[in-house]
């Protein structure tokens, strides 16, 4: 390749990593800033993570937000790898290609439709039998884990259909009843896809603002709404601070689920080879 | 008669002990097996031998439960084993990828099968370290199945099937992941092990080679139904048909018409040339069936045909030819010769003296005679 060229590529490549996470870093440079002005820098200082810690909104938006997060990761994640086992292992299994269809759909489903749906399913359910009461931590609860499951099933199924079924077989040829070697050999399979799966949800849960907002009720209002709310109100320098600290959180999150897929992906390797 | 003990299938009144029954099997409209009838005998080491999709995988999988029959039925010891799943039958498998359990130390994926039995923990020790010891890695209990090479894996896998004193076991193509020479010694310890053991092997294989070496008989599939079963050399030396003549080893055939017919020989014309061929009738084969003027085609395996540069006034069959292709393979050549009937025939002759070519050695466009003896030939009824 001609110096040029490459030099050339070069530069497009760092054109496009700039525009992604430029951004982003001055976003977290900013949030140490002094000044009170969001756009003019006045020497760096932590006050606004300090200003951030003092305020009690944030506190509770923030531990509604990681409550929910965790219930919906746990329950996503159960829920996922029952329909997953379902859909790779049961064979005669009617309509299973239409399972596999509807379990992605909340995946392409616009999440302004998903919200406005489970928002209309709750008024009826609230109308006919009268619960849920009121609009809060459960109905949000309810919502995220209808669509992280997708996630987490999809992760599951593409998991079992990497793996030939000899070893479920072996099991049951050596004296092991279907229940035992779910237990036995499925699941120790699926710990790393189920980790991933539950790190996938719990950050779609921690993210979400759109279907959050819909299902929300009054006096429930999750960290992503609280931001949402307060940026309506203006550019503030401790929203940067905030916004930083997510950041972190879910940085981190990822990683561990992205780690968690490359070593079963190698795992999987190892295993067919 | 004392050497027909270990050869039951040659008696009439022994009692089978795996008895497959008008079993057939299919995948909605295909038919993987088709409508067959089985007995297997205690401690026979028995080869079901086929090319892929001949529905050899499907019938060892009905045997260990994994598919049910569409029809027909299976006894194992006498019982009624048709509808009993997996985990209820005296039968275990070895897999062809060996489906060792990755997150299991050697010890406990052979373990596995004698806790789900109930066995006593300390009597799973004494019979974990005894198997291990038989297959040769007493020293590997404790690793797991990815520190293993492919033989070693081979081995904690047949370990594992054979730990629960199966009545049967199974084995899906179990060597064909090894390589050449590993297969070779993998063959001899296979059945060192289960002359040892005792218990009954249907190994299920497409390497014919792998078949005739381990078996004690073969059954040889296509298309879901068995083509012929008997023991390696029966098949070999009287294959029923075409199919299983050119499946197993290589051979020639030559399409002749029967012209005449004695008490011990027959006389046979190939007819665009007007050669005449004599073959014996044995009791055997079905060449005592064919009558005047009936077509069939005489079966030659390669080895069975002798070369050589001049005439070879000792066979009764004799051809002249010109050599179109030698392959050295070192303790024997194979040649293709041009006959003077038109047809090609394949011939292989061990290398028995160490030539440096010119001369003695038959080489390319080398006019040749071959020929073979009226006992070489198998007629098949065409």
């Amino acid at each position: 390749m001609k110096p040029g060229r490459s030099r050339f590529l070069l530069g497009v490549l760092c054109f496009g990593f700039a525009f992604l996470y430029v951004p982003i870093i001055l976003m977290m440079v900013y949030s140490f800033n002094y000044s009170k002005l969001v756009p003019v820098w006045g020497g760096f200082s932590t006050r606004w993570y300090t200003t951030l810690l003092e305020s009690e909104e944030v506190w509770a938006a923030a531990a509604l937000s990681l409550k929910i997060a965790l219930l919906n990761a746990t329950f996503a994640t159960l829920l996922g790898t029952l329909a997953g086992i379902a859909l790779a292992r049961i064979h005669r299994f009617r309509a299973r290609t239409l399972f596999t269809g509807m379990i992605s759909a909340p995946l392409v489903m616009p999440e302004v439709i998903t919200g406005l749906s489970l928002l209309l399913l709750f008024i009826t359910l609230n109308q006919q039998i009268g619960w849920p009461a009121q609009r809060g931590i459960s109905t949000i609860t309810i919502a995220h884990i209808t669509f992280s499951m997708a996630y987490v099933a999809i992760i599951i199924q593409s998991r079992l259909a990497g793996t030939a079924q000899d070893l479920e077989e072996a099991a049951l040829d050596l004296g092991a009843k279907p229940f035992r070697v779910l237990w036995d050999i499925t699941l120790p399979q699926l710990t790393p896809g189920m980790a991933a799966g539950w790190l996938l949800a719990f950050t779609l849960s921690l993210d979400d603002l759109v279907i959050a907002s819909f299902v929300s009720g009054p006096g429930a209002t999750t960290l992503p709404m609280l931001i949402y709310s307060r940026i309506r109100l203006g550019l503030r320098p401790d929203i940067n601070a905030l916004a930083t600290l997510i950041i972190l959180t879910v940085t981190i999150g990822v990683l561990i689920a992205g780690w968690l897929m490359i070593r079963q992906q190698r795992a999987n390797q190892q295993a067919t080879h | 008669m004392t050497q027909d003990a270990s050869y039951p299938w040659r008696q009439p009144d022994a009692t089978p002990f795996i008895s497959i029954k008008n079993l057939s099997k299919q995948f909605g409209s295909f038919t993987a097996v088709d409508d067959i009838s089985l007995d297997i005998y205690k401690g026979e080491l028995f080869g079901l031998l086929g090319g892929s999709g001949c529905g050899k995988t499907t019938l060892l999988r009905m045997l260990a439960g994994f598919e049910t029959p569409t029809s027909g039925s299976i006894f194992i010891d006498g019982a009624e084993m048709t509808q009993v799943p997996p985990y209820e039958r005296p039968v275990n498998m070895m897999f062809q990828s060996y489906a060792l359990f990755p997150h299991m130390t050697v010890e406990k994926n052979i373990a596995y099968g004698l806790k789900r039995d109930g066995v006593g923990r300390s009597e799973i020790t004494d019979r974990v370290a005894d198997i291990l010891k038989m297959v040769e890695l007493s020293d590997f209990g404790k690793r797991k199945p990815n520190q293993l090479s492919g033989g070693q894996r081979q081995r904690v896998a047949l370990a594992r099937a054979l730990v629960k004193r199966p009545k049967v076991l199974l084995l899906d193509e179990p060597l064909a992941a090894l390589d050449k020479r590993l297969r070779e010694q993998t063959q001899f310890e296979l059945m060192n092990i289960q002359d040892q053991t005792g218990v009954t092997f249907v190994v299920v294989t497409h390497d014919q080679e792998e078949a005739m070496t381990l078996s004690t008989r073969i059954a040889v599939m296509d298309a879901g139904k068995f083509m012929q079963i008997g023991e390696p050399a029966e098949i070999y030396e009287n294959p029923a048909t075409q199919f299983i003549a050119n499946f197993i080893g290589s051979a020639n055939f030559l399409p002749v018409t029967l012209i005449d017919k004695n008490q011990s020989t027959v006389q046979l014309q190939h007819e665009p040339s007007q050669k005449v061929f004599t073959a014996a009738t044995d009791h055997k084969s079905p060449e005592s069936e064919l009558t005047t003027g009936q077509q069939s085609t005489m079966v030659l395996r390669p080895e069975k045909i002798l070369i050589d540069k001049t005439p070879l006034t000792d066979c009764q069959n004799q051809l002249a030819g010109v050599v179109k292709e030698v392959a050295y393979l070192g303790k024997l050549s194979t040649y293709r010769v041009q006959t003077e009937i038109g047809i090609t025939f394949e011939v292989t002759a061990p290398n028995q003296i160490r030539s440096q070519g010119i001369g003695h050695r038959i080489d390319w466009d080398d006019p040749v005679h071959i020929g073979w003896n009226d006992n070489s030939a198998v007629l098949l009824q065409s």
